[in-house]
């Protein structure tokens, strides 16, 4: 089934838009462009050939239903699974080797879990990078880093010494939205930061992105099906849908994008919708 | 295909029905598919356990290095193993001298205790009962460990961080096992015989310095040296089968202790092979 393709661009970054071939191709100086991207596990494909261009500064968060592919579609930006065909770029350049590894180090990730390590503490896991990474900093250095980080997402310093495990799962998110932010990156990833979380905190974590992310004026990309989220922290929102990137749009466009799978995903109807 | 017989009723009509057809056509081609399989399964289970040892071993000497969790890994494998190789050492020794007394009796052989307890457990038993004793402690530790990082995303996490899981999780386990093995087993032989004289002295009624000096004639460099390397290859086995398992394990609680019953299992399996494999190199001809 190909879906309704229907893109819009008006928002803050706005690169050039050409649609054809039942897809949605959104070209310009993307600071991340990825190209007919194919990813299948087993006989079980996923993604069936996404195109799409991440500007620098933008904040784009991608939606869609659970399975859809949109982890997959952030693992294989980050290299974390290998897609089967086309092309990711970073800068223009593919990413791989030399030019991954300068990827790698520009960019933090907040994992739906918080992914914190249980054997290091809240300062080491947020300093975990700065004590290991090429620009490796003294213990106490990285530590006083870590402690400003801390407080930038609203955790005391009185955190830094505890487990991971001694903390709230809203805890162990802002530790996570930290240790993303460490490294003053380029590039910060979201998957699903609000998954978990009761609406009053999902709310702090939404207005903690969308801050940061501002503040660091750093390019944002996040995955989530949770709407609130999306009207927090988006600048541009890309849907996929069975497999390739079935609308995109600025933010504010969203509610008039006329594509069925956005507006049955913005009414909570997708499931009757494809019945339908 | 072959007609099938009519199934007569009852539960031993029926056994005698499934029997004649395992010697069916059907049957022995079912059997031979199923051994099959499992041939294929083994086969490609030793080459991803082979690739995996090898690219764990590739980065052993490559930077960066990870000195703040090897030393971790020290006390994880080796200290805290201690009281457990250590006890299981000392009781192995004391039942190998009354076996041997036992034994020896017959041929009126009893002053051989402290020799005998002394080779046994050095050659053998000391890191045999060692290892079989670090690979349940320690695999499934590690194993139960690194599969939870896998299914919290803590080893993407560590990739996402710039960091090679490989180094920074396989390699300090794999050293610290290579490293600790051999010393705890040099413990475990001294407790061991340590065993085997208290009984020896208190039991069955051996003067201690007569035992200590049989034990001192008869034991060999060599005999030490072949503990000590076998000791070496068993911590090897024993990190890399728990690094393995949990490298590879499926999601959720299920999947993680699949993974530690599975690193245990094989450590232990691969010990016995190896130990035997080593027994052939040091001491045949």
């Amino acid at each position: 089934m190909t879906p309704a393709v229907n893109t819009a661009q008006n928002g803050p970054p706005s690169p050039q838009v050409a649609s054809g071939s039942g897809r949605a191709l959104i070209e310009g100086a993307g600071l991340i462009e990825i190209e007919s991207l194919h990813k299948a596990f087993d006989r079980e494909v996923v993604l069936r050939g996404i195109d799409l261009s991440i500007d620098r500064g933008e904040s784009l968060v991608i939606v869609g239903q659970s399975g859809s592919g949109k982890s997959v579609l952030l693992k294989c930006i980050l290299g974390l699974a290998k897609p089967e065909s086309g092309r990711i770029l970073f800068r223009g350049r593919p990413l791989q080797g030399e030019n991954r590894t300068e990827f790698l180090d520009q960019f933090g990730m907040l994992f739906q879990g918080g992914a914190l390590f249980d054997s290091l503490t809240v300062w080491q896991n947020v300093a975990f990078r700065l004590l290991r990474g090429k620009n490796r900093k003294r213990g106490s250095e990285a530590r006083a880093i870590a402690i400003e980080k801390l407080h930038r997402v609203g955790l005391e310093a009185d955190v830094a010494d505890r487990y991971p495990a001694e903390l709230s799962g809203g805890m162990q998110k802002r530790v996570g939205l930290a240790r993303a932010i460490g490294a003053d990156p380029a590039v910060i990833f979201f998957d699903e930061p609000t998954t978990g979380l009761d609406p009053v905190r999902a709310n702090v974590i939404n207005a903690l992105i969308r801050d940061i992310v501002d503040e660091l004026g750093a390019t944002a990309v996040t995955i989530t099906h949770d709407m609130s989220s999306v009207r927090a922290i988006a600048h541009r929102v890309a849907m996929i849908h069975d497999g390739i990137i079935g609308w995109s749009g600025p933010v504010d466009s969203m509610d008039q994008s006329g594509n069925p799978q956005m507006e049955a995903f913005l009414n909570g109807g997708l499931s009757a919708a494809r019945t339908d | 295909m072959g007609q099938r017989a009519p199934i007569p009723a009852g539960p031993v009509a029926s056994t005698k029905a499934s029997l004649v057809s395992m010697r069916g056509p059907l049957g022995i081609g079912f059997l031979l598919a199923a051994i099959g399989r499992s041939t294929l399964a083994a086969i490609r289970s030793i080459g991803r356990i082979s690739i995996f040892a090898v690219i764990a071993v590739s980065h052993v000497l490559r930077p960066p290095f990870f000195f703040r969790e090897l030393s971790q890994q020290l006390l994880a494998i080796g200290f805290l193993s201690l009281p457990v190789v250590g006890l299981t050492a000392l009781f192995t020794g004391g039942a190998l001298a009354l076996q041997i007394y036992a034994g020896g009796a017959r041929f009126n052989a009893e002053s051989v205790v402290p020799a005998l307890v002394a080779i046994g457990i050095v050659r053998e038993l000391g890191p045999v009962i060692g290892g079989l004793m670090v690979a349940g402690r320690v695999s499934a530790s590690i194993a139960a460990e690194i599969g939870t990082m896998r299914v919290t995303e803590q080893i993407d996490a560590l990739e996402t961080l710039s960091t090679d899981p490989i180094k920074y999780l396989v390699v300090p386990r794999l050293l610290a096992g290579v490293i600790t093995m051999p010393c705890l087993t040099f413990i475990g032989d001294t407790v061991g015989i340590l065993g085997g004289f208290l009984v020896g002295t208190q039991r069955l009624g051996f003067n201690a310095a007569a035992y200590i000096q049989n034990t001192w004639n008869f034991l060999e460099v060599d005999d030490v040296t072949s503990s000590l390397v076998k000791a070496a290859v068993f911590g090897f086995i024993i990190a890399i089968m728990g690094c393995y398992h949990g490298h590879r394990s499926e999601r959720g609680a299920k999947g993680v202790g699949r993974a530690a019953t599975n690193a245990v299992v094989t450590a232990s399996v691969l010990i016995f092979t190896a130990n035997y494999l080593l027994t052939e190199t040091f001491f045949s001809a």
